[in-house]
């Protein structure tokens, strides 16, 4: 089947399976492998993005669902002239990552919660972050990074 | 002080500092390739058929309605292959010379024997159609009756491995005595005998990137590149040469962006030797990559032990003997180092105490039908400090007195570093007391003993405990002289190439092989100071055995204590060839020549001087060297150190028990890490973190657990409580630098100081909550139902 999603502004479509995951459609049909898979039960968050605004995990949703839809992904996070975004500048300044891998899911769900919350209290972060998997950094250094883009 | 206050700087003060990383933004945009990312056309997917039955009989295999499926390119059984391989996967540790090492292929031949041991494979299109495919793969077993538990191993009354005709792998004894019998005189003069047992559940390293491979052969002459999730791609090169007869020249390692290891890709796995022979054989590219389902069977696990310790004391607690047996859970089949993870804790089982020479020692390590088990984050010293620290609180119980103060009781005392422990090994350096002390200040640990003891009423819904533990870690793995009497089969050396390029900037080749650990970053900062330039003009290259040939990889802390100071030491040889060169340029003698800041300078003579970039640019052209002098600057070194790293530390929380629900909330955590001098603060403190919460994990949360028929009950992460952000507390790091004497860089390794502490601190917390109900100890994971028994067994 026919599926036309926008990534990060730009406009694909593609001819897939219809049990094809969305986190499937955005790393083998778009090729944009900054989103990771670490799990096959939803558990992890290594897959989060937005779609039409919003934090999802890509791998909890089938591509079709996303058809017509909006998606960011890691990869559109940062200007164009290569300008890290804020959240992902508080990582970088505070060492909210180790090894990277959950590091895409973890920036994209932080974004959202301070989209929703611009304002949150350290346990608001840790609460908000539930979805998303760390096991390299004990989320001590996560949790800094979001309050510092918080209040950047 | 600083960090940088006690080293002999030539530079300008990278070393200690807070540099941010390099690796980050490659990270943090989704750039960084890791191996499943590879863009690879034209490969065949490869997916494994696993038994489902922890013991069975493969009575017979059916194929061909698999092999028949659209998409689908050949299909495999474990007998198809068994010609394929030159010898069967390896094991570099047979720790005695009688060890039973049954031969494991890459996919079983004739019984499976655990879940998820490999006995076919698919290669197909697309992943998905590979994976399809095994379900059209007809198998029939013959179940047997598994063997799960460690006594019942130790039985024989049921055999896995016919061949052997028991269950034991081996028994290692190490028996410490000035003279024979004195432990059993120590503990029958003993005024105080503490006897416990404990269980070191099995645990799942859960790397968050699963394990990916390629094989890649090259278009001419039969080479062949292998492209590896893996923490080793040295000893992975060499393994799998061996096992496939390859000639090893022919062979080469990459290991793209690593998400993660902890030990889980410290190994040499099934489905690397697979996609290598397949693709040998095809001559085509060959690809697998992990489901995490996968992942929790496939991958090895870790810890998975019995440790039975007795200690004997006198009579103000000091220690006199102690006697440890233990029984290690091998696991289905032994990978690359199994069998030695208990020996590595051995000789740590006295932890930072003086211990007399009445020690004795041994261990048991029996085959099971699970999942092969191997390091995991700390390997055999997390299971041999939990013991001691746990036990020195039981045995604080018994003396009547402060666990901190029995500790302190029984400390190495600081004066009497180096210290020649009883096993012979010397200590370098340790400042107990002053870590404890650091840790007591921050925690408020007398303050808390006063509001413990206000609120812990005999009728409190909420009891509050206090939890120490104080660790020595035996790191670096490495010298390979000590290495070599444990009977591993390699050294414990590393290797690093500096090199000096025309324009003055910096390739440092490092034989480590980092996956989180911030090596770029890192070596960047030595070789910047060492030659006064900005860490963004040195670049680290890593991780591809044809870039960086020689290496022995990252496992067990030694990065920094073996690598990092192998990089420091091929600077100074650079220096020295440069400052010749300088010399010779400036008609001057090399030892009238300081460099400092990047500037080689006659002494005295204000106006001579040469920049670092000068020389290396006089060092290309060669157009006027010193007579007999080679051109460029480069220099290699290969560093094996005279001793073991040895960090220690203090660790302490305080917790909150329910006693209704036995629900526990960590109230509060606080790391005292000493891991000498820290060349970036930075990751140091990021190292303990997250080595903390995944040892809080182990005592918390964390447990593979099999039902009765050998299945793993928590095989994904919605049954595997890995923790999130909400379930941990915020870690306070203290400060206690304490250079190692035994480099000249004073630092030692970091990588599982935070898990080694923080099981016991976290597990003795649980137990000083409840030990005024009569609770003695807890299982770990002290989960809210292990919590509620204990306080109901011990009120009934």
């Amino acid at each position: 089947m026919e599926v036309s999603i926008t990534i990060n502004g730009t406009a694909h479509s593609y001819d897939v399976e219809p049990r094809t995951l969305l986190v499937h459609y955005i790393r083998e049909h778009a090729g944009l492998t900054g989103t990771n898979i670490g799990c096959d039960t939803s558990s992890c968050g290594a897959c989060s993005i937005h779609l039409d605004g919003e934090a999802v995990k890509s791998c909890t949703i089938l591509a079709a669902q996303a058809d017509g839809g909006e998606v960011t992904t890691i990869e559109g996070m940062a200007a164009a002239d290569g300008t890290l975004h804020p959240m992902q500048q508080a990582f970088m300044e505070n060492h909210g990552l180790q090894c990277g891998y959950c590091t895409p899911g973890m920036v994209m769900a932080a974004t959202s919660l301070l989209e929703e919350n611009p304002n949150p209290t350290e346990d608001d972060v840790r609460l908000g972050l539930e979805g998303n998997l760390c096991r390299c950094t004990g989320y001590h250094n996560i949790v800094k990074s979001v309050l510092a883009a918080a209040n950047a | 002080m600083t960090v940088t206050d006690d080293t002999t700087s030539t530079g300008n003060g990278v070393l200690g500092s807070r540099l941010l990383r390099k690796e980050d933004p490659a990270l943090l945009t989704g750039e960084a390739v890791y191996t499943n990312d590879m863009k690879v056309p034209g490969a065949l997917h490869l997916a494994v058929l696993r038994s489902p039955f922890a013991h069975a009989n493969i009575v017979s295999i059916d194929t061909s309605a698999a092999a028949a499926m659209e998409g689908v390119h050949s299909v495999y059984t474990g007998a198809d292959l068994l010609d394929t391989w030159a010898s069967p996967m390896p094991c570099a540790w047979p720790v005695t010379d009688d060890m039973k090492n049954p031969a494991h292929y890459p996919l079983a031949v004739g019984k499976a024997k655990y879940v998820g041991d490999g006995v076919a494979c698919v290669l197909a299109e697309s992943d998905a159609i590979a994976r399809d495919a095994l379900e059209a793969i007809d198998v029939e077993y013959e179940p047997l009756k598994p063997v799960l538990g460690l006594e019942e191993a130790l039985s024989d009354q049921t055999i896995i491995h016919d061949e052997i005709g028991t269950n034991v792998s081996y028994t290692w004894p190490l028996v410490i005595e000035e003279s024979e019998g004195d432990c059993q005189k120590a503990f029958d003069e003993a005024t105080h005998v503490v006897n416990e047992r404990y269980v070191q559940q099995r645990l799942i390293p859960m790397a968050m990137e699963p394990r990916a491979v390629v094989a890649m052969p090259q278009p001419f002459g039969g080479d062949m590149t292998l492209y590896s999730a893996t923490q080793v791609p040295h000893i992975l090169k060499v393994m799998t040469a061996l096992t496939l007869g390859i000639p090893e020249h022919q062979m080469r390692v990459v290991c793209p962006a690593v998400g993660g290891g902890f030990g889980s890709k410290l190994n040499v796995y099934a489905e690397e030797l697979l996609c290598v022979a397949l693709a040998r054989t095809l001559n085509t590219p060959v690809r697998w990559n992990e489901e995490r389902s996968e992942n929790t069977q496939a991958t090895i696990h870790g810890r998975a032990q019995i440790q039975d310790i007795e200690l004997a004391a006198d009579a103000d607690g000091k220690l006199t003997a102690m006697r440890v047996r233990l029984i290690g859970d091998m696991g289905a089949y032994l990978q690359l180092v199994t069998p030695g993870v208990p020996l590595l804790g051995g000789f740590l089982y006295a932890g930072v105490y003086e211990m007399p020479k009445a020690f004795d020692f041994s261990c048991t390590s029996v085959f099971t039908n699970m999942t092969p088990t191997d390091a995991y984050r700390g390997a055999g010293r997390p299971e041999a400090t939990y013991a001691i620290e746990h036990a020195m609180d039981a045995l604080a119980r018994k003396v009547g007195v402060d666990p901190l103060e029995l500790r302190r009781r029984n400390f190495i005392p600081t004066e009497k570093y180096p210290y020649e422990a009883y096993t012979g090994l010397v200590y370098d350096s340790g400042d107990h007391d002053k870590a404890a002390s650091v840790a007591a200040g921050l925690l408020d640990y007398d303050g808390l003993r006063a509001k413990q003891s206000q609120q812990n009423t005999p009728n409190a819904s909420k009891r509050l405990g206090i939890g120490v533990s104080s660790y020595f870690e035996m790191c670096g793995l490495a010298p390979s002289r000590v290495l070599a009497s444990l009977n591993y089969s390699a050294g414990g050396w590393e290797s690093a190439t500096v090199r000096v390029l025309p324009t003055s900037k910096v390739q440092v080749v490092t034989g480590t092989a980092p996956h989180g650990q911030g090596h770029e970053t890192a070596w960047s900062m030595i070789a910047a100071e060492k030659f006064g330039i900005d860490p963004a003009d040195v670049d680290v290259l890593h991780s591809d055995t044809a870039i960086a040939p020689l290496g022995l990889d990252t496992y067990g802390s030694r990065s920094l204590p073996v690598g990092g100071v192998a990089i420091g030491m091929a600077c100074d040889k650079v220096i020295d060839k440069a400052k010749q060169i300088a010399a010779h340029q400036m008609e001057a003698s090399p030892d009238d020549l300081e460099f400092l800041g990047g500037v080689f300078k006659v002494k005295g003579q204000p106006d001579k001087e040469m920049p670092l970039a000068g020389v290396a640019f006089e060092a290309f052209t060669a157009h006027d060297l010193p007579d007999g002098l080679e051109p460029n600057l480069e220099a290699q070194v290969t560093y094996d150190p005279p001793n073991f790293s040895w960090p220690f530390g203090t660790h302490m929380c305080a917790v909150e028990v329910d006693v209704d629900t036995g629900e526990i909330e960590v109230l509060q955590y606080v790391a005292v890490d000493d891991c000498g001098v820290q060349v970036n603060p930075l990751i140091v403190e990021g190292q303990v973190h997250g080595g903390v919460i995944q040892g809080l994990a182990q005592a918390l949360w964390e447990e593979a657990r099999y039902d009765e028929d050998g299945n793993l009950q928590s095989s994904t992460l919605a049954e595997y409580l890995v923790p999130a952000a909400s379930d941990v507390p915020p870690i306070t790091m203290g400060e206690s630098v304490t250079p190692s004497p035994t480099n000249e860089m004073g630092v030692k390794g970091v990588g599982e100081a935070g898990t080694i502490g923080a099981a016991p601190c976290v597990m003795n917390a649980v137990v000083d909550a409840l030990s005024g109900l009569g609770v003695d100890d807890i299982q770990m994971p002290a989960s809210p139902l292990n919590v509620w028994n204990a306080i109901q067994a011990a009120q009934s």
